[in-house]
């Protein structure tokens, strides 16, 4: 872990008992159906535990003082979401607190900023990044149009799967301002309120039972003052952002690899099997000594990534995806052996092994799949 | 001596600073200083050396933290590390590090008694008596405690007899640490550890020949050798507890080692070629390649993780996955090296080779050793299992 002051160490300790105390894995499978998929109706996640959180001032971590935030760093953030990421706690904290809480730190005009980080600050508010537009991360690919009305811009299109997109407030919504499907030019940023006229939202159900959103919208009214950061030139920024939210992802996943790998060890330590504790198999104790050298990289490649975005460092874009594929393989990997590891029992939805798995390939996909971090990574270092 | 305040540390680093600058021998500016480590006529060939080996006995920074009556400076780890920092900064090395700096030293340092460490310790802090360690036998590698080696008490001196292999320079070495069984009823509680002067009669080293051509090991036979009594460290049947001691020095020393390396994709540009966007010309090799890359970016932020954790007195577990990592990680580059190079990557000797060709070859070959020396890949997968994950057997 990394080397924390005091307020981390602090925060870290109360992020860990409040998340067992208050969203153990028991409180994910409330969200699913006996049947296994998410439960109708749900909204992915756990109002009154969300409210408790921004209670504890988590929403306002990386806010800057001014606008009713900590200013606490993303390493600060990074260690609570890790903590929730061991019990698979469903909340919008990366979607909002981290995500469009860094797009409007990293381009929001002092009105944007006055007008929104409040509210995610406090919680109040819920904010989420529209970004994507089909199956794989491809922000180059934007196709949802805007286009230049008398007082503004109409935005037209879709968007899935929006995070958390069913109980956001204000969707970040990237849209082509000019140019073709692939170009990075002519992408533009707009702050868009989920109430807005003209935007239908869908629950997709998901296997993690988080219900992210697919939105329609049609000729849907965006002042010229909700664009965020320059229109046609927002491809440096989207990159910014979901650096920013790939990273977030990666310490979520770091916590849930973490937390797979203890319960797959506990079960090694416990159950019998030919008169033997599974553990003392030599086969299993090289499998275990294996994952423990891979969970070591992807916590190494996760802290560092945090304190690379606290720091400002130029290396920021590599070192995000880094973080992201290795934590995106490492989960990977010790999901599938959690399941293996466990046996039949493993393979049922009563045991929370599924449950891991399951958010493993969710989160796996999530602002960049391993593949696409690792390709990124490849043209940042010249391969 | 108690831990510096910062202000102390910077003006010892303008201190050091300012003395490697005037001493180190610019013509040794980014050589190995492994050539004239782990070749004694390398070493005494080279003027530039001799007068920076010296230089350095003289100023005790080889050893910096052993006190000055063992040839050390008596600094602390702090003035030590800001040393070899400064030290790196100017593409120098330590022209003392040595299997006795690394390993015997600090294990006296711990077991010997006054006489011993005043016999060796000041050689060793002026890199004058080479050190092999004899350990493994043909039958006891990774099951180490398994040794024959036979020592017998004869009253005025030891008289050991038996096989070491594997024993790395003892060629070229001046003295041996050797483990021995002194009781052959018990298995680790019946080894003992023993000094011994490499040129005691009946001792014959061999060198054997490796995959990679090189000669670097030794087979050592032991004939009836006599060992003086003084040369016992510790007490008899103790040899166990120090010999992990001093594989602890040796892993911790393992995991110091700079371990940047070369970025292959520039070579693969050459070899390969591009594509129209620039990337090289094979998807599957660049993958790989690519992915081999980024583990060793994450591996190099984990050592210097656990360095800072360990720095701060938090728990620094994990030693043994980090050299199964670190093994895993450098052979399989080894491996792409020579993949990327094609049928060049396969010449062994001649002209229509490059000698970086013919190097990647060889560092190929030398790299399936990395999982095997100092605890093999399974037998460090033991000990994280059982040591560091707690399974049980």
């Amino acid at each position: 872990m990394a080397v924390l002051n005091d307020e981390q160490t602090m925060l870290k300790d109360m992020a860990s008992q409040w998340v067992r105390d208050r969203l153990p894995v028991t409180a994910l499978r409330g969200l699913y159906d006996h049947g296994g998929g998410g439960r109708c109706g749900s909204d992915g996640y756990d109002a009154d535990a969300w409210a408790e959180m921004a209670q504890m001032g988590w929403c306002g971590i990386i806010v800057p003082e001014a606008h009713g935030g900590a200013d606490f760093g993303y390493l600060s953030l990074g260690l609570v979401i890790e903590e929730l990421g061991r019990t698979l706690a469903a909340s919008p904290l990366i979607s909002s607190a981290l995500v469009a809480a860094s797009a409007l730190r990293l381009a929001g005009t002092q009105e944007q900023q006055g007008r929104w980080l409040p509210g995610i600050a406090d919680g109040s508010l819920i904010g989420t990044l529209a970004l994507d537009e089909g199956p794989h991360h491809a922000p180059e690919r934007t196709a949802l149009a805007a286009t230049a009305s008398h007082d503004g811009w109409k935005l037209s299109g879709t968007k899935r799967p929006v995070q958390d997109g069913m109980i956001a407030h204000l969707a970040i919504v990237a849209a082509r301002t000019s140019g073709a499907p692939g170009d990075r030019d002519g992408l533009t940023l707009f702050l868009v309120p989920t109430d807005s006229a003209g935007l239908e939202r869908q629950a997709l159900d998901q296997i993690d039972a988080r219900r992210p959103a697919l939105y329609r919208l049609e000729a849907v009214n965006v002042a010229v003052n909700d664009v965020l950061g320059e229109v046609g030139k927002a491809a440096d920024l989207i990159d910014a952002i979901r650096d920013r939210a790939a990273i977030g992802m990666a310490a979520e996943m770091l916590g849930s690899a973490t937390q797979a790998f203890d319960i797959t060890l506990d079960y090694l330590k416990t159950r019998v099997q030919f008169g033997a504790i599974i553990g003392s198999f030599q086969a299993l104790q090289h499998r275990a000594a294996e994952l423990f050298g891979e969970l070591q990289l992807t916590r190494s490649a996760v802290e560092t990534a945090l304190a690379a975005i606290d720091a400002d460092d130029p290396a920021l874009p590599a070192l995000a995806s880094l973080a992201k594929a290795t934590a995106g393989e490492t989960l990977h990997r010790i999901s599938s052996q959690m399941v293996q590891l466990h046996g039949g029992i493993g393979m049922t939805h009563e045991h929370d092994a599924g449950l891991y798995l399951k958010r493993a390939r969710v989160a796996e996909q999530c602002h960049g799949s391993t593949a696409w971090h690792r390709e990124r990574w490849a043209r940042l270092n010249g391969y | 001596m108690a831990e510096m305040e910062p202000i102390d540390r910077e003006e010892f680093r303008q201190e050091a600073r300012a003395w490697l600058k005037a001493n180190f021998p610019p013509a040794l500016t980014n050589v190995p200083g492994l050539l004239f480590q782990g070749d004694a006529h390398a070493a005494a060939a080279n003027d530039d050396y001799q007068l920076w080996r010296q230089r350095m006995t003289d100023k005790g920074w080889g050893v910096p933290t052993w006190a000055p009556r063992y040839g050390g400076a008596g600094l602390t780890e702090a003035h030590g590390k800001i040393i070899g920092e400064e030290l790196a900064a100017i593409g120098g090395f330590n022209p003392i590090r040595s299997y006795g700096t690394m390993m015997l030293g600090p294990t006296l340092l711990e077991y010997g008694d006054e006489a011993q460490k005043l016999e060796h310790l000041p050689f060793i802090a002026s890199h004058e008596r080479r050190w092999c360690q004899g350990f493994s036998e043909p039958g006891a590698g990774s099951d180490l405690a398994a040794l024959q080696t036979k020592c017998i008490d004869m009253g005025d001196h030891w008289l050991v007899s038996g096989q070491k292999i594997w024993t790395s320079g003892a060629d070229q070495a001046d003295w041996c640490f050797v483990l021995v069984r002194t009781d052959t009823e018990r298995k680790q509680g019946g080894i003992s550890f023993l000094l011994v002067d490499m040129q005691s009669e009946g001792i014959e080293a061999r060198p054997i020949v490796l995959i990679s051509g090189s000669t670097h090991f030794c087979e050592v036979f032991f004939n009836d050798v006599k060992v003086p009594k003084g040369n016992l460290v510790g007490e008899v049947n103790q040899g166990w507890t120090i010999a992990k001691r001093l594989l602890q020095f040796e892993r911790n020393s393992l995991s110091e080692v700079k371990a940047d390396i070369t970025p292959l994709a520039p070579l693969a540009h050459d070899y390969l070629g591009t594509d129209a966007l620039g990337r090289i010309d094979s998807p599957d090799l660049r993958a790989r390649l690519v992915r081999n890359a980024m583990r060793h970016e994450a591996y190099m932020a984990t050592v210097r993780r656990l360095a800072a954790e360990a720095k701060n007195g938090g728990p620094s577990h994990g030693v043994s996955a980090l050299k199964n990592l670190w093994s895993g990680i450098i052979q399989e580059r080894a491996e792409l090296l020579i993949e990327v190079m094609g049928a060049d990557g396969l010449g062994w000797a001649g002209d229509p080779y490059t000698a970086a060709e013919k190097e990647a070859t060889r560092a190929w070959l030398h790299s399936k050793a990395f999982s095997i020396y100092g605890g093999s890949y399974e037998v460090q997968n033991n000990i994280t299992a059982k040591h560091t994950l707690g399974l049980p057997g």
